[in-house]
Formats: C-alpha cells, structure tokens, sequence
C-alpha cells in the first residue's frame, strides 16, 4: 500500500514529449523497420505510466519513472522475439557491451536521447518522403500528437493523415530509408529539407486559418522546440538553423497581440506593443546574432532580420521601413516568392503611397498564383481604399472574402468592408 | 470515521499521450481533493494479470478472471462516516467520464 508523501506535478505537454522522446530512442533500439512495434511498446509504457499514477500521483522525477518502465518492457519483448536485426551496429553496441554495465540503460542517457530525436527529426523530413507526409509524420512520432490532433492542427480528415502516415512507414519497413543524421555534403542538402519542414509546420500554427487558438500555438511550440534541438546539437548546429530559430521567436512573441478579446485579428499597426513578449524576442535578437556567423544569408536570416526591425521598432510609424525595404529586395533576390513579393510591396506602400504599392503588387512575377490568396486581394483593397477609391477596395475586399473561410479573417474583412461604405457616404 | 474501499473496474484508456496526460490530471485533483479533506488514506493499482485458484482442486489459471470492463484496475482506502458519504464521496471519481465504475465496500470492523 502507498501513501505519496507529496503530490508531484507534471509539466505541459509532458505525455507528449515523453512519447516523442520513447520513439526516437526505441527506433534506435529496434531499428526503422520495426516501427510498428516501437509504437506499440511505447502507448504500452504511456498507458502503465497513466494506470499507476492516477491512483498513485506522479513520482518524483516522472521521466526516469518512465525511461525504466519503457526499458523494461524492451527487454521483456526483446527476450520473447528476436527482433533486432543483429547485424546492425546499435544492436551491437547494445548487446557487446562493457561487462557488468547495462548498455540499453545508455539509450536512456539525456545526449543520447538528444541524439536519437535528431535521427528522427532527420527521417520525418527526409526528402524521399512525400512532402504531405513529412509534416504529419513529424507530429505523429516527435511531438506524440494523435491522428485526430494532427488531422485538427493541419486542417484535414483523420483518414488523410493515417493514409500519409502509412505511406511513410511502408517506406520504413522497407528499409528505404536510414535512421541517422547525414554526415558530409548530404548533411547540408538533407538540413535545408529540415528547415523547410519546421518553417511549414510553424506557418502552420502562426498563418493557418484554425478556429482552435491552443492546437495553433502548440504547433508554433513544437517547432521552436524541434528547430532548438537542431540548433544545440553539434551535429546539425549552424547559421541558418540559429536563423530559422530567431525568425520563429520573433514572430511567436506576437502571438498575445495579435488577437482582440473576440479573436478578432489585429493588424501590426493596430496591435498594442505592450503585448510583445519582450523575453522572446530577446531569445529572438540572441539567435539572430548567432546566426550572423558564416558566410552564406538564407531566406530565414533575412526573414528573422524582418522580423527584428518591427520588433524593435518603438510604434509602427517609427518603424525603419528603408532597411525592411532593402532586406525584402535581397529577399525577393535569393529566394523569389509571389507571397515575397506581395510583403515588399506592402512596405512600398509604406514609403512611397498606395498607388506605388499596387504598381508592384502588378509586377510580381506570377500573380496569378495568388488568385485564390485571400491577402492579395485583402492587401489590394487596402491600397485602393487608401486611394480614396472606395469601389474598387470593396471589390477586392468581396474578392478576399470568398477565398477565406477562416471566420477571424471574414470579421477583419468585413470592418473593412464597413469602413468603405462609411468612406462613401 | 470508519474505512471504505473503492474498487475501480475498467474505463477507457484515451488514444493520445495530450489525452492521456487530461485524464491523469482529473485523477491528481481528485485524490488531491480528498487527501486534503482527511479521507484519502491509501491506494494502489493492480496489474492487469495474475493468477486464480478454484475449489476444490485449487486449479491454477491464468488471467484474465473477468470481462475487461469488470477487471479491478486498482483502489482506494478511505475515510468517511458513512456508506452514504463514502458513495458521495465516489460520485466525483474521473473514470465515470470513461464508462468504468467504482465500488464502493465498508471495511468490516467486528466489535467484540
């Protein structure tokens, strides 16, 4: 019988990361192909964990308590099955270890499990995948989220994301692809796809249209988190990560202003600057001094430094639109995007008026992929309103409305549907 | 003050590790409740395995004894004054949310 002597409490998110930890580190044991059952021996560690503290309360260090339910319970399967590929090199290192020392107890130890979310991060983003894939599969196994939760957070049904889920693990049993972080030339190609996925998965939450604000602000988190852990690991650390890094704080710092009390959304000029999260965007401002080593400049260096300016702007008049013009031009330069493009030309408008604004707007290389971007045609209406043209700012702003379905996106436009007809009569 | 058990039998266990973590949470406030109130004396879970042994040949079988929605998961030793507080004191358990169900036991007492 137990009596706890105090009542522990565990962390946010704590079931969550303790997944993802558990299936990096057993996919190491076990090996790729294996996956389906390194799933199984975790829920299985999860749902002892569940059982035993909701009766018991929380032990002191919760995550030992668990590492050593799940290390038993391989062991117990290893002794049932022979499993292991026995030729593979961690099989090795676990079965041929010093004598008297216990080597899966090392999988469990802080770097290594660092070490094995890195291979992980490595193989959810693995180009070979399809991209549809990475994004859904990198919340299935490193953040522990459910098919219903990803299916929530990524706007589709639950049938999809197990279908995309599937895909990949076909490609992990059939040994298509490799449990470890690249080395050599291949590390800088296969770290830009990682950089690519974490950059999707934080728009994701920051841009998405989702009514749900906590699954939004989740995704934000496990991006920061996973693109950290890329960053602090000696293998993968370089600029640009430090850059994506930087660019995600300094945008997450404005999660609390963006929103009015209704959810509705409130543009940069409008947002109280109370609001900022002054200690993120110091996170931000340090890992954006970071990134500063090196000689290449990536999309994210100068998205971050973007992102830097308005954050150190005292108010939005006081804001240094010359230098955020110029970062946009060498941004529009190295990595051309008609979103890009659209961005720069809102800063023109800032310095030159709206007409120069919607000249641009007219020059960017394919517009018409941009047809059905409900900030394209939001942006435009802005200007022509700014114009004075109250017409053909309702037009766009209609347009704009059809191609959202984002309710906090439909209220912004209907103020400014508002403020037209109170500019025309 | 006399003692009662609570005996916890099945309950869905949630899919997801976020749901895992809601549902201990209701659990940690509800004994927190009650050790705060004086009640909560002990409890333990059960494994979901073990052995039974019938008369008269005391054969020896292996689990499971029970439909997995009658299998006790685990209990609680508890005070109250009465079987009807103990019982009023049980309405508050989280794993009604999941479809299992307590039961509710005075610890015999023989007052010679």
């Amino acid at each position: 019988m137990s009596d706890p002597a105090s009542i522990h409490h565990l962390v946010d998110h704590f079931f969550r990361h303790q997944s993802g930890k558990l299936v990096a580190v057993l996919t190491r044991v076990f090996g790729l192909h294996n996956f389906q059952l390194v799933e199984d021996v975790v829920q299985s560690a999860l749902v002892q964990a569940l059982e035993t503290w909701k009766i018991q309360g929380v032990p002191s260090d919760p995550a030992a308590w668990m590492f050593r339910v799940a290390r038993n319970k391989t062991l117990d399967v290893m002794r049932r099955r022979h499993v292991a590929d026995r030729r593979d090199p961690e099989w090795t290192r676990f079965t041929e270890g010093d004598e008297g020392s216990d080597p899966l107890s090392s999988f469990f130890l802080s770097h290594e499990i660092a070490d094995s979310q890195l291979r992980m991060i490595f193989t959810c983003c693995h180009p070979d995948l399809p991209a549809e894939s990475q994004i859904a599969l990198t919340l299935k196994t490193l953040c522990g989220f459910s098919t219903h939760e990803i299916a929530r957070a990524i706007l589709t049904t639950d049938v999809n994301v197990k279908k995309r889920i599937a895909r990949a693990k076909r490609k992990f049993v059939d040994k298509e692809i490799a449990f470890e972080v690249p080395d050599g030339d291949s590390l800088k190609c296969r770290l830009e796809s990682v950089h690519t996925v974490l950059y999707l998965l934080f728009n994701e939450g920051y841009n998405s249209s989702l009514p749900h604000e906590l699954i939004r602000r989740d995704l934000c988190e496990e991006a920061i988190r996973l693109c950290a852990l890329l960053f602090d690991h000696p293998a993968s650390t370089n600029p640009e990560s430090a850059a994506l890094l930087a660019l995600m704080l300094l945008h997450a710092s404005r999660f609390d202003a963006r929103l009015d009390e209704c959810g509705n959304i409130l543009l940069l000029e409008e947002q109280d600057r109370a609001k900022w999260n002054q200690e993120l965007i110091g996170h931000g401002i340090h890992y954006l001094n970071e990134s500063a080593s090196g000689d290449r400049i990536s999309r994210y260096h100068l998205e971050a430094a973007i992102a830097a300016k308005h954050s150190l702007a005292p108010n939005f008049a006081g804001t240094d639109w010359p230098s955020i013009l110029s970062l946009y031009d060498d941004l529009t330069r190295i990595h051309p995007s008609p979103i890009h493009e659209l961005n720069r030309a809102i800063v023109v408008g800032q310095l030159f008026g709206p007409d120069a604004a919607i000249a641009a707007i007219q020059r960017i290389t394919n517009l018409d992929s941009l047809d059905d971007y409900h900030l394209l045609h939001a942006t435009l209406g802005e200007f022509h309103q700014r114009a004075g043209r109250a017409g053909e700012a309702r037009e766009c702003f209609r347009k704009a409305m059809e191609c959202t379905v984002s309710p906090s996106e439909q209220r912004l436009l209907e103020r400014k549907l508002q403020n037209c007809d109170a500019l025309t009569n | 003050m006399s003692n009662f058990m609570f005996l916890f039998r099945g309950g869905q266990t949630p899919a997801s590790p976020e749901g895992m973590q809601a549902q201990m949470q209701k659990w940690m406030n509800w004994i927190q409740k009650l050790r705060e109130e004086g009640k909560y004396v002990a409890g333990d879970p059960l494994e979901g395995k073990g052995k039974v042994l019938r008369s008269p040949n005391k054969v020896i079988t292996d689990g499971p004894f029970a439909e997995g929605k009658e299998l006790v998961g685990g209990y609680f030793l508890v005070r109250a004054d009465s079987l009807d507080e103990a019982a009023t004191m049980a309405k508050d358990c989280p794993i009604f949310e999941t479809g299992g169900s307590v039961e509710v036991r005075p610890i015999q007492v023989i007052n010679p």
